[in-house]
């Protein structure tokens, strides 16, 4: 049973991206196909950088050690969806046109924070084996602390792109708020127990 | 100026159906104005004279009175009661005058007028509205000397427009244009699109369009007509001054504070269609540029 749990993880977390290939295919993407692709590539990636957060919270709860099994996963289909994301924009949104992207990156906000947030997970991708984990020790934990940095720079992404905060930016950031605020709570009771 | 025959630029169904929907809203043909684009050059593709689809134009909106999303507005708007409605015409003006829905038709011919809409969000359709100048309805009260603006006030009905239950903008919805601006012949108000009657999701009963100016200017389900003396505050700019201002003109050169608007996307292109380069008012340069000489138009936005 065991066996076929983290194979079953890894063809749920490829569902969203069969959804999308399925729905270009089918020309079934609304009146703005390339904004479509664009927003649900960007929000499975918040959507995943959200499950990544759940695992270790989850393990404290339900004292199973299983669902930090998920999380190397979880977190590769992370830079994932981040990299088709970045792709949509930049290969079908500006047909490689690099000055008015460069253009964006340098003067809007969003477009560089979510930029950063892309290149923050390269070296979290590039260190995922288990060779890495090995090799870097304990800066392997500290490295990939950098999520946390890629949840809020996804959340302030999504805030600063839309036109207001009202509803899902701030459900969003609520949610990557709230994970985050339960990793505080840990190391405040190993230090009051310390 | 280009002129462009209505046959150049309506798909040949909804042409050859024309005389009858025509008769079926009770319109003489002597109401069929050859309606143009006007373009400030020729040399574009040719998928920017083609009519949006009837489906896409009444699904794809920005109605935030009833929802955020694109397609709210299209399910949440179904049971909007649009009659009766009356339209207040008030402020600086010697006389007020309160109008009905009814009394509005009656007293203004409603012509087709194919306009280009450029959103703010950097996407752009074509329409068929039915309409007529709001210079038409504008003229039927006499502002006083201080009038120097007209502000727009939509409907506050929170129990109909569930968006108006959050505090997403400043309810109701508010918008303002200097009295030349409106009374120029572009500014349309529309009672109609694709010949039928103007679904509740693009403004019903009473909106208007003003086309070199970014959609959000393009206020809906009107009920008050205001003359005043001070610029008023719209909507858009109480909630983000230096990302909306009161001209909002459609300006490929000055770049929304968060995005650029040097180009834009054709709804309805599909996936694999480029982005298209966006014309200084929307391409109607040649009748509205005069309005604004001399203004430093990066200064107002």
């Amino acid at each position: 049973m065991k066996k076929y749990l983290k194979p079953g993880v890894f063809i749920l977390c490829s569902i969203p991206f069969l959804i999308i290939l399925y729905k270009i295919f089918l020309n079934n993407l609304g009146p703005e196909p390339v904004k479509e692709i664009t927003h649900f590539t960007g929000e499975w990636t918040l959507i995943f950088i959200c499950l990544t957060l759940l695992m270790s919270p989850l393990k404290r709860f339900t004292k199973l050690s299983v669902w930090i099994s998920f999380r190397r996963t979880l977190g590769l289909f992370v830079f994932f969806y981040a990299t088709l994301h970045l792709l949509t924009y930049v290969g079908l949104d500006y047909r490689f046109s690099w000055s008015p992207i460069l253009d964006d990156v340098v003067k809007k906000k969003y477009i560089f924070i979510g930029f950063a947030a892309w290149l923050l997970l390269l070296p979290l991708a590039i260190t995922s084996s288990q060779k890495m984990v090995l090799l870097l020790k304990n800066n392997w934990k500290k490295l990939h602390r950098l999520i946390y940095v890629i949840a809020i720079f996804g959340s302030l992404h999504y805030i600063w792109l839309s036109k207001t905060i009202f509803f899902r930016p701030l459900v969003y950031l609520i949610i990557i708020l709230v994970l985050l605020a339960l990793r505080i709570k840990i190391k405040k009771r190993i230090i009051n127990y310390g | 100026m280009k002129r462009f025959k209505y046959s150049e630029i309506t798909p040949e169904k909804i042409y050859k159906n024309r005389r009858s929907f025509i008769k079926s809203i009770g319109l003489g043909a002597s109401s069929l104005a050859i309606s143009t684009i006007p373009f400030a050059n020729k040399s574009f593709a040719n998928d920017r004279y083609k009519l949006t689809s009837y489906k896409d134009i009444t699904t794809y909106n920005n109605y935030y009175e009833f929802g955020t999303s694109k397609s709210d507005p299209y399910r949440n708007s179904k049971i909007f009661k649009t009659t009766p409605w009356e339209i207040s015409i008030e402020g600086e003006v010697e006389k007020p005058i309160k109008l009905s829905m009814e009394e509005i038709s009656e007293m203004f011919v409603s012509e087709e007028r194919i306009y280009r809409l450029r959103c703010v969000e950097g996407w752009s359709m074509v329409i068929p509205w039915m309409g007529f100048s709001l210079s038409e309805l504008l003229s039927k009260v006499n502002p006083t000397n201080k009038a120097k603006f007209v502000e727009f006030e939509s409907v506050y009905d929170p129990a109909q427009m569930k968006g108006q239950r959050y505090p997403v903008l400043n309810w109701p919805y508010n918008e303002g244009l200097r009295i030349d601006e409106a009374m120029h012949p572009l500014t349309t108000v529309v009672t109609g699109l694709y010949g039928k009657k103007l679904p509740n999701q693009n403004g019903a009963p009473f909106r208007i369009f003003i086309p070199w100016k970014y959609g959000f200017k393009s206020a809906k389900a009107i009920v008050k007509i205001k003359f005043v003396e001070n610029m008023p505050t719209s909507s858009w700019m109480w909630a983000s001054p230096r990302e909306y201002g009161f001209y909002s003109n459609v300006n490929p050169n000055v770049d929304h504070p968060r995005w650029s608007q040097a180009t834009e996307r054709i709804i309805g292109e599909g996936v694999w269609a480029p982005r298209v380069k966006t014309l200084m008012f929307n391409g109607y340069g040649d009748e509205v540029a005069s309005l604004y000489t001399g203004m430093d138009l990066k200064k107002y936005f």
